[in-house]
């Protein structure tokens, strides 16, 4: 009846999972009684869970993303304090079943779980404003993304309190990750959560790449889209390209598991080298899917906050497009030790270092745009600052890595952990909050606070240093990473100190947490009423803050890059009469939601083999999706005279 | 804590893990040239440049200029151009199998990676180790190396280059310990739940010595017969190194096809 489920799934005799788990399941009970209780249930439900606005599904995206911080970080503090006790012959407090769980939930819940929602959230929120139109593409579809990604996160989660997460690494290899190694249900639920949030993100991928190719304002041909747009175009045809190999692979390890296909174990003809290839082919260009618009945020950031145009736009977006093209054909270097031959390990470096070139350009360009600028030393520009310090570092131990005879030594050691973290703590994580800061106000009318932003990028930047800088070192000195314990009690100092640093991170992020509680409760002295609070030059700034469900009252008509610059340079067009029409708006769809619970269920019933839950699973996600494609009325009109009330008020209260 | 590179990569005691050292440093040196002088840059721009600064030059629509374009795309491409050929050489000069040469007589060893220890065998000595591979000092030293189980990497930092041990093929290492020592050995590949125990000494010894180990090694009792080896792959860590007197023939060609157990 129950598969393979039963009480011992249960970690009745692991405290940390235990009391973490309780702690969780009552604080999730809490806040769904409280919003019962105080009757929010219908107004979430009408204007979040079941809304298809970009807007909306953007800061859901980026809570997710914070929330799972909380959860990815917590794993991380355990492994770093773990390691600071773990020298000579203690074995510290965590054994090695419970720390080889901890260090794949960390891998994968920062990779899938974090970075992706951060960067999927910022663009959903900004390419559709930056892009002058009512939304994206397929708004329908968006949240049926969204509730996907949702539902993976919560199988991921769940993991923790019934049954096991995998012990193998974010990676998976096979043959450990094969039904022989690795029995229990830690890796069904690591391919399961990961094959139906996969879903989503190649479908937002369709969705963005769609949207950016067909949908911008009248005039903005691909010359004038703002850089962000172009990084987040290059991103998402990387997810359209990359993703269905990652879903193919998973696909395949499954047939091993569950039906004793032979893709990927070392007997029967499998290879486990395959497996390696095809990962990567996917897991490198999806490091450029995370970074790639971050570095369309800064982008943005350097140029706003300089009060200049971006310098070298056109490099920069030969730059963006040349590292999509090129981040396909670098996978081998994840794998140089694999003994394939010189001529193919050396094709690959060279390769792989080919790819600081367009981004030292990128480096150049953002310092050439401060260059005679007005620089204002806000918090998003302090991100950018840091940003390009600590990236430059992890860019050149990453070309180190991409040397096949130095990757020879350096390969899976805590170097090679202190380089990914660099590139995408000081690339995507710094990116990801520089994008929050800036967008922030934009989505909710008013500013974070800035105090508590500096204090959060310092402590994230000197807890970084702090962190990663010694693990440089231990790498050098022959650490290698997934370690529980070591018996060299001389690198003890260099873990304690990265533990301090993994505590002052720590700090970090609770200031961020703090800075969002502090300033929602000071949002009348923070309030925005300009719409454009940093004297922007895109779209999005020429509009209220926060936007109307309809984005804007009228299209824009765009005539050069840096738009609402022109726009601004050129004098308002007050006293051009602005014609208004009634708009048509997407309705609010339980379809993402539906079909996230069907999924949720399915995922949650093929891990532990409950057949027909899974079947019922399958039904209700199928009948969901048909059921969708016979509403007719799927769209509602906002009429004229709302937007033009609207609109009037906002001049009202526009400070002049 | 002033000696903390004793014993890494930084302390290399044979050929190949020196030549691999001289590329990280010189490819850092050279990258360090670039990466300073940005860091340095980028601070000094935005603080020049900040808007209190009355002195600092405003050129609000600077945005593009041919010669910076040229110079910006320059650099990096001449800095990758320059390291690309280090990787290239180095590529093919430290490629695993190659060869090396060195004093004495070459040894064959064939290793196994195990769950969670390290099985070498002698073939031409017709002895074999666990968790301690002995060797002696200035012979070129060619591994063969598979794996029973899941995916190692067999890695002594000291000497340079690791590669992967995999079931059902080989790989091939090529090293040379060019002074006499003790050096740590490690998987570099996550294993599982032994995986950090999963550790080995490479012991060079001088060819005396060596020859001093053989002999002592083949007067113990313990033989590598399929049962011996059966015993020895179940999963399980174990504390001390030791060893087999003699072993039976071709029983690492019957490991790879996984025809014992």
């Amino acid at each position: 009846m129950l598969g393979k489920l039963t009480w011992d799934a249960i970690p009745f005799d692991q405290p940390i999972p235990l009391l973490t788990s309780v702690v969780v399941i009552l604080a999730l009970g809490g806040t769904a009684a409280l919003v019962v209780w105080k009757g929010w249930l219908p107004y979430l439900w009408r204007e979040w869970i079941t809304s298809v606005d970009h807007k909306r599904l953007g800061c859901m995206y980026f809570l997710l993303g914070l929330v799972m911080l909380v959860r990815g970080f917590a794993d991380a503090l355990m492994m770093r304090s773990q390691l600071a006790l773990a020298a000579g012959n203690a074995p510290g407090y965590l054994p090695p079943e419970h720390y080889n769980q901890i260090f794949s939930a960390h891998g994968t819940i920062m990779i899938f779980f974090v970075a992706m929602p951060f960067v999927i959230g910022l663009m959903n929120f900004a390419v559709p404003l930056q892009l002058g139109v009512r939304d994206v593409a397929f708004p329908v579809l968006n949240s049926v993304s969204f509730w996907l990604t949702a539902s993976g996160v919560l199988l991921v989660n769940v993991s923790l309190v019934i049954g096991e997460f995998a012990k193998t690494g974010w990676v998976a290899y096979p043959p450990l990750s094969e039904l022989a190694y690795s029995p229990g249900v830690g890796v069904d639920y690591y391919l399961w959560s990961l094959q139906i949030s996969g879903v989503g993100t190649l479908l937002t991928g369709i969705n963005f790449t769609t949207t950016i190719l067909k949908l911008r304002a009248p005039g903005m041909g691909y010359g004038r889209m703002p850089v962000f747009c172009w990084t987040a175009l290059a991103s998402n045809l990387l997810i359209v390209a990359a993703f269905p190999i990652l879903t193919a692979t998973f696909a395949m390890l499954l047939l091993d598991r569950y039906l004793g296909f032979h893709f990927f174990t070392n007997d029967g003809g499998g290879s486990a080298m395959m497996y390696v290839n095809l990962f990567w082919a996917w897991g490198h260009p999806e490091v450029y899917i995370l970074v790639l618009p971050a570095f369309g945020v800064y982008s943005e950031v350097v140029a706003t906050f300089s009060g200049k145009p971006l310098f070298g736009y056109r490099s920069m977006v030969a730059a963006t497009l040349g590292i999509c093209v090129l981040s396909f054909m670098v996978w081998l270097h994840h794998f140089f030790t694999m003994g394939a031959n010189a001529d193919v390990n050396a094709f690959f470096g060279v390769l792989s270092m080919v790819i600081a070139v367009p981004t030292g350009v990128k480096v150049f360009n953002w310092i050439f745009t401060l260059y005679g600028g007005r620089v204002r030393f806000t918090s998003p520009l302090l991100w950018a600052l840091g940003f390009i310090c600590t990236f430059v570092i992890g860019g050149m131990t990453g070309v180190l890595l991409a040397i096949p005879p130095a990757d020879f030594v350096l390969h899976n050691s805590l170097f090679l952990v202190a380089h990914f973290h660099n590139v995408i703590i000081g690339g995507v994580v710094f990116g990801a909050l520089a994008g929050y800061t800036y967008w922030f106000p934009k989505a909710f009318g008013f500013v974070l606070d800035e105090r508590l932003g500096k204090a959060s990028f310092w402590c994230w930047l000197v807890g970084f240093y702090l962190a990663f800088m010694p693990l440089y070192a231990l790498g050098l000195m022959g650490a290698t990473r997934r370690i529980q314990h070591y018996s060299e009690t001389g690198w003890q100092p260099l873990m304690i100190v990265a533990f301090v640093g993994a505590l002052v991170i720590l700090m970090g992020i609770l200031f961020t947490i703090l800075q969002l509680v502090v300033s929602i409760r000071r949002r009348e002295a923070l309030r925005d009423r300009t719409g454009d609070p940093w004297n922007g030059r895109t779209l999005e700034w020429s509009i209220a803050s926060p936007p109307p469900p309809w984005n804007f009252s009228e299209l824009p008509h765009v005539e050069g890059t840096d738009a609402y610059w022109g726009m601004k340079q050129a004098g308002r067009r007050a006293d051009a009469e602005p014609r208004f029409e009634a708009i048509h708006l997407p309705r609010p769809s339980a379809v993402g939601v539906v079909i996230a619970f069907f999924a949720s269920f399915g995922g949650f019933a093929m891990v532990w083999h409950i057949w027909w839950l899974a079947i019922i699973g399958l039904i209700g996600v199928t009948i969901a999706a048909l059921a969708h494609g016979w509403i007719v009325h799927r769209e509602f009109e906002v009429p004229v005279e709302e937007i033009v009330a609207f609109e009037r008020q906002r001049l009202l209260e526009r400070p002049s | 804590m002033l000696s903390w590179w004793k014993s890494g990569v930084l302390d290399p005691q044979g050929p190949v893990g020196a030549a691999e050292r001289l590329i990280l440093l010189d490819a850092t040196a050279i990258m360090l040239a670039i990466v300073v002088p940005v860091i340095l840059m980028t601070l000094a721009v935005a603080w020049w440049f900040r808007s209190g600064n009355a002195r600092a030059q405003h050129l609000p629509d600077w945005e593009y200029s041919g010669p910076v374009e040229l110079v910006v795309w320059s650099i990096p491409a001449l800095v990758v151009m320059f390291l690309g050929g280090i990787a290239w050489i180095g590529s093919h000069d430290l490629d695993p199998p190659k060869r090396l040469t060195g004093t004495g007589k070459p040894v064959e060893i064939q290793v196994v990676a195990l769950d969670w220890k390290w099985l070498f065998i002698y073939p031409e000595e017709g002895v074999a180790s666990v968790n301690r591979v002995v060797v002696p000092v200035g012979a070129p030293l060619h591994f063969t190396i598979t794996s029973a189980s899941v995916m190692n990497s067999f890695f002594v930092p000291q000497l340079g280059s690791q590669i992967y041990a995999m079931g059902g093929m080989t790989t091939e290492l090529n090293l040379r310990a060019d002074k006499p020592g003790t050096y740590p050995g490690v998987s570099a590949q996550f294993s599982g739940d032994g995986f950090s125990d999963m550790r080995f000494e490479l012991v060079a010894m001088p060819p005396q010595g060596f020859d001093d180990w053989l002999g002592k090694t083949k007067v113990g009792a313990r033989i590598l017969d399929a049962a011996g080896y059966s015993r020895l792959s179940r999963p399980g860590t174990i504390d001390q190194p030791t060893t087999y007197a003699a072993i039976v023939p071709n029983v690492f060609e019957a490991i790879i096809r996984n025809t014992v157990k």
